[in-house]
């Protein structure tokens, strides 16, 4: 077949807009967000993976966005932005969708602090009232209900969020985060994160 | 803190002209550092005291992570219990059961091993003052019948009133855990885990009539005592 190349980007473009159903991995709402969350939603540079993501939990980040509560810079510069024309079945579509992706680690973490992040992940450091992250996220990092995956998260998603909280930042009303967070110095910081990126 | 005796000297009158210490100077001297010594040791325990406070906030802050910011409890990826309103001595107790591993929850042994007796007094007494409304959630299709079960009991099961020891109102006594607007999935769970979690008692720990009253609970009827005591006030 000659300019079969051609004909087959011809017929990709005819059958995106065609396709109106939303969250597939073709739809334009999809590729709305994949365009900096990264193609498979495994996460790009600063946007989070958002594969294996709790469905809730992107529900609540997105009315977040929305009431403008999450309030750190890039949410704000990026995120505000991205989702003030969502409806709400649209983003429950998309939270289904990307829940439904298997999540991959991000394996970008010090290795040699993994040890140490995942003690503090199981048991915190009462000493120092910080509390264990297991107690809500679970032994894997794996979340429940609105309460997020963690384990695989960028190093330095993790580690920005953390730090985020400590310096003030707002979550969604009534999350204990900026709590919890302020009271972990950097070097527990950094040991969590690069424990969380190599969870599956 | 600086010994303030050599300024002393040089300061009273006659004294320190020439490098000459009268006796009375030299007494006033030693007086004075006595004097320093006391302020500085008062300010000291004041500033214990004050460490102390700034203990029991950040204790407290570090327990309602948790346990609710009200103490009302929480829904983790487990259920963290009511607290407020809680008994004192029940919290304690529970706190040295955690310890003493007479008690399964490796979270808690660890918060609860760092925990002076006078923190634990301390954050008993906090807890048991707060009055948040229940969490709710439960389910609400088993609350009549989960009333008869606590006010009746299940003679034919022999399953004593939960009243007879928690109260009419549920608040508990003692040493006896107040129930009402408890979290309804804990509940669930320690009734129904009762052996596997909360050990076989001791003669100290009056919580081993629980063993054979859960035991005897079916799970259905477990859900609804549960679902009508998390709704009490």
């Amino acid at each position: 077949m000659k300019h079969v190349g051609l004909k087959l980007a011809i017929a990709a473009i005819v059958v995106s807009f065609v396709s109106a159903v939303p969250a597939r991995a073709d739809s334009a709402a999809v590729r709305n967000c994949t365009w900096c969350h990264g193609t498979d939603a495994q996460g790009y540079t600063v946007a989070p993976r958002l594969a294996g993501q709790r469905p809730q939990y992107i529900m609540s980040q997105i009315t977040s966005f929305h009431q403008h509560t999450r309030d750190n810079p890039f949410s704000r510069q990026y995120m505000w932005g991205a989702v003030a024309a969502l409806n709400p079945v649209t983003a429950r579509d998309l939270a289904d969708y990307f829940a439904s992706i298997p999540p991959r680690p991000a394996n970008d973490g010090d290795a040699a602090l993994a040890a140490k992040g995942k003690r503090i992940f199981m048991d915190g450091i009462p000493e120092a009232n910080i509390v264990s992250c297991y107690a809500c996220h679970g032994p894997n990092g794996e979340g429940i209900r609105d309460i997020p995956r963690l384990g695989g998260l960028a190093y330095f998603y993790v580690k920005a969020r953390l730090e985020q909280w400590g310096q003030g930042y707002h979550s969604t009303p009534g999350s204990p985060m900026p709590m919890v967070a302020s009271h972990l110095g950097p070097e527990e910081i950094e040991a969590l994160a690069s424990y969380l990126s190599f969870v599956r | 803190m600086i010994l303030a005796s050599p300024s002393v000297e040089a300061d009273l009158p006659g004294g320190g002209q020439g490098g000459r210490t009268t006796k009375a100077g030299l007494w006033f001297a030693v007086l004075a550092a006595i004097m320093t010594m006391a302020f500085s040791a008062s300010a000291g325990a004041q500033e214990k005291m004050a460490r102390a406070a700034g203990g029991l906030e950040a204790k407290l802050e570090y327990c309602k992570t948790c346990h609710g910011l009200s103490g009302q409890g929480y829904l983790g990826y487990f259920p963290m219990p009511r607290l407020a309103g809680q008994q004192p001595e029940y919290i304690e107790a529970q706190l040295k059961a955690f310890i003493e591993r007479r008690r399964t929850n490796p979270i808690m042994f660890n918060v609860a091993h760092v925990l002076s007796p006078s923190m634990m007094s301390a954050l008993a007494n906090h807890f048991h003052h707060l009055n948040p409304p229940p969490f709710g959630g439960a389910p609400r299709g088993a609350v009549a019948l989960g009333k008869r079960i606590y006010e009746e009991g299940l003679p034919e099961s022999n399953v004593p009133a939960c009243s007879a020891c928690h109260g009419a109102d549920a608040h508990g006594q003692n040493e006896i855990p107040r129930l009402a607007g408890q979290v309804y999935p804990y509940m669930v769970g320690q009734l129904s885990g009762w052996s596997k979690q909360r050990g076989q008692g001791t003669a100290v720990d009056t919580s081993a009539i629980m063993a054979p009253t859960a035991h005897n609970l079916t799970r259905s009827q477990i859900e609804a005592v549960a679902a009508y005591v998390s709704n009490l006030r």
